[in-house]
This record gives structure tokens, C-alpha cells and sequence, in this order.
């Protein structure tokens, strides 16, 4: 398809491109969409505990995980439902989980914050800030040792570059070279501090030299972009066995967790607000409009598909059982003691 | 058989699982170069190279969380801990981390790693280097504990943890690695949750683990030299605690005191007392009797400190009272 951009000049968006395009905007909305349905199935009493939507983080997870081979691993914190979706976890597991059920992907024992699929090589779901990043640099040291050339990447958010894991575990991974990505999502509030109130150097990409680290700051709300940094991230941990520091600028629309007004005490609305104006879908949205490849009746059918699987992994997860009254006590230990 | 320090044992244990299989790695400050803070891992570095033998910095959080994170996707590890009050760091990652890993995945992440080192008191180390933290792990469901008091347990059960497919918290006793004792050639391995009878007897049960068992024993002597004839069963593993052991010899002898070199409170004296007055209320012929350490931070004075901690005499006293003598 040809087609005039903005500025007049005529350039070729190929199918390839657009279907990937078309990709990443349906994993984004489907994220967005799984995340309002959380949401109103928390505010029901469906789903317990401690509950942290993804909404307006979406292009992250999906420019990232786009770049990721099968055989790769991804340990994030407890902020990881589109994290697992983006991973091709199905709407169903994840969203049964979220309900505590049998047939959730960690048989309704994690719940929301500890999301598990070892078959896709989604690590979890951790509940301590900043406590997986050394999992991370681990899951990597394995792949080094059996000679791959498989990558981690490990997703947490900005406060939790303030503790002291996320140090050592950098100064080990660039010491011992280990294929991993640490992407910092800096969504500008831990909680409700501030950034500013809370680091004393505000620019996390800086803290890579720190470890003589590569690092990059990247704009989060553009997938495109993000997906670009995670390209250049990821092949300088397969091939050269590098780490890199990633620090995604992005913002949540929403509170902290469940329990959190959007806004009010620590931030206002004008504020949220004009982050709205740079959300994720919205932007690429514009853009494949822009190219000529997308537009209201696309936009609707696409919408209307997501739609359609979150509703049927809101019917999957209901109508599942609870686990068995003995899977309680089932898998503290391993069944068979030795090897 | 061949006689070996308890040290020479552990050394045997780790140098033959690593050789066994390839997924066995040590990591730990000065395990390498240095040949271990202790001198355990002596020789391994210039046998296995240092793929296998990690040198790290002092990060104990950090790389026991690597340990963690190698064991999540199938390797073996041992973390080295210097010693056991170091690993007040790194105990977010056995406790978070490692101890819940397979429960709250479904089932789906195993977690085979080991964590070791030296626990416990050594000579006038005071407060912060003499400690026994046996308890505080064996409080966590998802960890074995496990802390031998002979070469030959040290090594064969060395080697049944890092065979084990659960996190397994492995505390060694500084003053337990010049000790001698017969160690069996071959793949000598004890099975984890096994107590072992160390003195059989009659009148009065002893129930003591890791470094409490060299004194229950000479306190055995000395009761023996009285006409008392004492049992003395070294628990060797915490946790899972072999109750059916304890049960059998306090329904034999009614008569019982336990000894740990870690405080009372909550202790794992608590846990064995607990689990013998309801289980064999019936056979009991007097209260029974905990001897442990002093409810004080160490400290450094040498006599204060030989007041604090579990010896031999404080061992026969608490058996002639339960006998009431
Ligand atoms: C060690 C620890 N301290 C405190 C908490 C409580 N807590 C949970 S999330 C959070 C804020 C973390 O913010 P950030 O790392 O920026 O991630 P975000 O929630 O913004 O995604 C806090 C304080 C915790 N879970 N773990
Ligand atoms: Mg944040």
C-alpha cells in the first residue's frame, strides 16, 4: 500500500509491516481491555487480594516481548497481567488465575501478583519489590553455563531501583557478563512517591554507569520504539552475552492497585489527564491511520474481537472449579525427594 | 572406612557431586581462589575450573538470588554462605523466594538448591558471629534444614541435599570442621529427616543436633559413670523433624531433655517438646527439660561466654532432674 504521510511525501508501509502493526495494537488492546475487565470483576468481589493494573504501561510489554524467541525467559514483579499476555499466556489462564481457580495458570495458588508459566518461560509474577532482579541475573547465569543463547529479560518498576538487589545484581551481571535485559518501568510514582521524592538521581538510564552498564532511556508510550531499544537490548545479550539497563518512560492511568484512587492525594487529575494524551493505542492507532492502513471500522472490528476473548475468559474463569480442598497441601515439596 | 575431618567430608561430598553431575555448581565469597573462607571447598577451583567454582563480591543478597533464579530453570546450585549470620542478607531470597517458588507457581518451578555454610558459635566471636539459626529456617514451610554433627552425616548428607529437589538450608558447625570421625568410601549418602541414635540407653532420652551433640554425649559418660544410662539422638535434620524416633525413645526411656546451641525462645526445642507431650503425653514421668543458650546477645568475654552456651555439665544436670536426682 502506498500512501501520503503528513509531511506530504509518499512512502510504502509493506503487509509484513502492517500485520505486525496490526499485531502489536491487538495485543495492546487486549491488555487494555483484560485490565477494565479486572478491574470491574475486582470492584465485584470476584477477585481478592492484592490487584495492579497494566493500563497505559500496554506498548511496553508488547514491544518487548516481540523480540523474544520461545526459548527465552521473562520474570517481572507482581504488575504482570499484560506482561503475560504479551508473552502468549492465554486471556483464560491469566484471567482464572486472577479468580483463584483450578485451571489458572498457577492452579489458583499465586493469584494475581505470581503469574507462572513455565511453559512459556514466564518466571512469575514476585511480590517483594526489587527481589527478582537477582532471579534474573540467575536464570541468565544458567543459560551461560549450559552454553545457549537464550536472554532474560526482567521487568520492574522504577522504585525498585532504589533497593539494594537492583544494585548487586547490576555490578554481578556486567561483571560476569550475563544475558539479561533490566528494563526499568518508570511510570513516575512508586506507590504514591514521586520519583523525585524518592531517587536521588532521577535519570535512571544513568545508573548503568555506574556498573559500566549499556543503557538507554526510551520513550515508552510509542511501541514502535520500544520495540526498536529491545531489538538492540536483546541481541547484545544473545550475541555478544551483554547486559543492558532499559529505562522506559511510561505512566499508569490508573492507581497503584486496586485500592488507589487514580488520583488525589499524590497526584492530580490535569496530570493524568495530559498523560492521556499519549496513550500507547492512541498512538500507534494515528499512525497506521496516518499510513493509510487503519481506520474506525478496523479499529471496531479489532475491538470487538479483544472484547469477545476477555468476555470469554471472564465465562472460563466463572465457570471453573476452585482447586481441590487437596491441592493445599500439594507441591511445599517436591513429590519425588531425590533425583 | 577412612578417618577424615568433618571439613574433608564436606570437601569429599561437594568434590563427588560435582562430579556426578554437571548441573552442580558452588558460589560464594572466597569459595574459589581463596580455596573457602573455611577452607571447605579446598581444591575445587583447580578441579572444576571456575564455571563451576564462583568467587562473587559481597552481595550475599545478590548472588544467593542468582543461586535462586540458576535453580528455577533446572541447575543445581550451592550458596556458600560465609557464615550463617551473613546470611541475615540474603534470607528475603530462601525465605521469598525459594521456600514459595514451586507452591504459589502451581507446582511448576522447582527450586534444587543448597544453601551452606557454618552456623552457630565458634571462640569469642561475640554477638554478631555467634549465632544458631536453625530455627528461624525450619519455621518456613518449602525448606528442608538439616545440621550434621559427624564427618560421616556431614558428608552423606551433604549429598542427599544437593540431590534433593527442595530448597535445603545446610547448617555446618565451625567448630565441628577439625573433628575426626570415619566417613564410609563409596557413595556414602544419609537420607534427609533420619535421626540417628548416637548412644543407646535406657533411662533418660538426649535429644541434640549439630554442635550439642559431642557434649550430650560426654554428658552421657559422665551419667553413665553415676549409673544412669542415657540415650542421646542426634536429630541431624530439622526439618521434616523424625518424630517417630524421638516418640520411640521417650516411650522407652519417659524421661527426656533437649539440647540446641540457639536461644529458647521459639526454638527447636519448643518444636520437639510440643510434638512429644502430644503425642506421648502418656509415657512421660517428669517435665521434660530444655538446655539451650543463654537468652543474651554473645558476648566476647571468655567466661561470660562459656556461661552462655550448652555444655557437657548443663547437659547432666538437666538429666538428673528430669530423673529427680
Ligand atoms: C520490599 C517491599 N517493600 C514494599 C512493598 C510494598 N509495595 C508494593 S509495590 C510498591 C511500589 C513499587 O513501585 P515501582 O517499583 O515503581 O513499581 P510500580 O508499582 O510503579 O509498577 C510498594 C512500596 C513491597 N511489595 N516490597
Ligand atoms: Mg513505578
Amino acid at each position: 500500500m502506498t500512501t501520503t504521510a503528513p509531511g506530504g511525501k509518499t512512502r510504502a508501509v509493506d503487509q509484513a509491516t502492517q500485520a505486525l502493526h496490526r499485531g502489536y495494537l491487538r495485543q495492546m488492546l487486549l491488555i487494555r481491555r483484560f485490565e477494565e475487565k479486572t478491574g470491574e470483576a475486582y470492584s465485584l468481589g470476584k477477585i481478592g487480594g492484592f490487584c495492579h493494573l497494566y493500563i497505559g504501561q500496554e506498548a511496553v510489554a508488547v514491544g518487548a516481548m516481540a523480540t523474544l524467541r520461545p526459548d527465552d525467559h521473562v520474570i517481572t514483579a507482581y504488575r504482570e497481567h499484560g506482561q503475560a499476555l504479551a508473552r502468549g499466556l492465554s486471556a483464560r489462564s491469566v484471567m482464572a488465575e486472577l479468580y483463584g481457580k483450578a485451571t489458572g495458570s498457577s492452579g489458583g495458588k499465586g493469584g494475581s501478583m505470581h503469574i507462572f508459566d513455565a511453559a512459556k518461560g514466564f518466571l512469575g509474577g514476585h511480590g517483594i519489590v526489587g527481589s527478582h532482579i537477582p532471579l534474573a541475573a540467575g536464570v541468565a547465569f544458567a543459560h551461560k553455563y549450559r552454553g545457549g543463547d537464550q536472554v532474560c529479560l526482567c521487568f520492574f518498576g522504577e522504585a525498585a531501583a532504589n533497593i539494594g538487589a537492583f544494585h548487586e545484581t547490576l555490578n554481578m551481571a556486567e561483571l560476569w557478563d550475563l544475558p539479561v535485559v533490566f528494563v526499568i518501568e518508570n511510570n513516575g510514582y512508586g506507590m504514591g512517591t514521586a520519583v523525585a521524592r524518592a531517587a536521588a538521581i532521577t535519570n535512571f538510564a544513568d545508573r548503568g554507569a555506574a556498573y559500566g552498564m549499556a543503557s538507554e532511556q526510551v520513550d515508552g508510550q510509542n511501541v514502535l520504539t520500544v520495540r526498536e531499544a529491545f531489538d538492540r537490548a536483546v541481541a547484545r545479550a544473545r550475541k555478544q552475552s551483554k547486559p543492558t539497563l532499559l529505562e522506559i518512560k511510561t505512566y499508569r492511568y490508573v492507581g497503584h492497585s486496586m485500592s488507589d484512587a487514580a488520583h488525589g492525594t499524590y497526584r492530580s487529575k490535569e496530570e493524568v489527564d495530559q498523560y492521556r494524551q499519549k496513550d500507547p493505542i492512541a498512538i500507534l492507532e494515528d499512525l497506521m491511520r496516518a499510513a493509510g492502513y487503519w481506520d474506525d471500522a478496523r479499529h471496531q472490528a479489532l475491538d470487538a474481537e479483544v472484547m469477545a476473548e476477555v468476555a470469554d475468559s471472564v465465562t472460563f474463569a466463572e465457570e471453573s472449579p476452585d482447586p481441590d480442598p487437596s491441592a493445599l497441601f500439594r507441591d511445599v515439596y517436591a513429590e519425588e525427594g531425590h533425583t | 572406612m577412612a578417618t577424615l575431618t568433618y571439613r574433608d567430608a564436606l570437601n569429599q561430598a561437594l568434590r563427588e557431586e560435582m562430579l556426578r553431575d554437571d548441573r552442580v555448581f558452588l558460589m560464594g565469597e572466597e569459595v574459589a581462589q581463596y580455596d573457602g573462607a573455611y577452607k571447605v571447598s579446598r581444591g575445587l577451583l583447580k578441579e572444576f575450573g571456575p564455571r563451576r567454582v564462583v568467587d562473587t563480591p559481597i552481595a550475599e543478597l545478590g548472588f544467593t538470588g542468582i543461586g535462586v533464579g540458576a535453580a528455577m530453570v533446572g541447575l543445581r546450585p550451592i550458596i556458600e554462605m560465609m557464615t550463617w549470620n551473613f546470611a541475615l542478607l540474603a534470607i528475603d531470597q530462601i525465605v521469598n523466594s525459594a521456600a514459595k517458588m514451586r507452591y504459589m507457581s502451581g507446582g511448576q518451578i522447582g527450586m534444587p538448591i543448597v544453601f551452606r555454610g557454618p552456623g552457630g558459635a565458634a571462640l569469642q566471636l561475640a554477638a554478631q558471629h555467634s549465632q544458631a539459626f536453625e530455627s528461624w529456617y525450619a519455621h518456613i514451610p518449602g525448606l528442608k534444614v538439616v545440621a550434621p554433627a559427624t564427618p560421616a552425616d556431614a558428608k552423606g548428607l551433604l549429598k542427599a541435599s544437593i540431590r534433593d529437589d527442595n530448597p535445603v538450608v545446610f547448617i555446618e558447625g565451625e567448630m565441628l570442621y577439625n573433628l575426626k570421625g570415619e566417613v564410609p568410601e563409596d557413595d556414602h549418602v544419609v537420607p534427609i529427616g533420619v535421626a540417628d541414635i548416637k548412644r543407646a540407653g535406657k533411662d533418660v532420652t538426649i535429644i541434640c543436633h549439630s554442635k550439642t551433640v559431642g557434649p550430650a554425649l560426654k554428658a552421657a559418660e559422665a551419667l553413665a559413670a553415676e549409673g544412669i544410662d542415657a540415650e542421646v539422638i542426634d536429630l541431624r535434620s530439622i526439618r521434616p523433624l523424625d518424630t517417630e524416633t524421638i516418640l520411640n525413645s521417650v516411650g522407652k526411656t519417659n524421661r527426656c531433655v533437649v539440647a540446641e546451641e540457639g536461644w529458647a525462645f521459639a526454638g527447636v526445642g519448643a518444636q520437639v517438646v510440643d510434638t512429644i507431650q502430644r503425642e506421648a503425653f502418656d509415657s512421660l514421668d517428669a517435665p521434660i527439660l530444655r538446655v539451650t543458650g543463654a537468652d543474651v546477645p554473645m558476648p566476647y568475654n571468655k567466661h561470660l561466654e562459656r556461661a552462655a552456651k550448652v555444655d557437657a555439665s548443663k547437659i547432666q544436670d538437666a538429666a538428673k532432674k528430669v530423673l529427680y536426682l
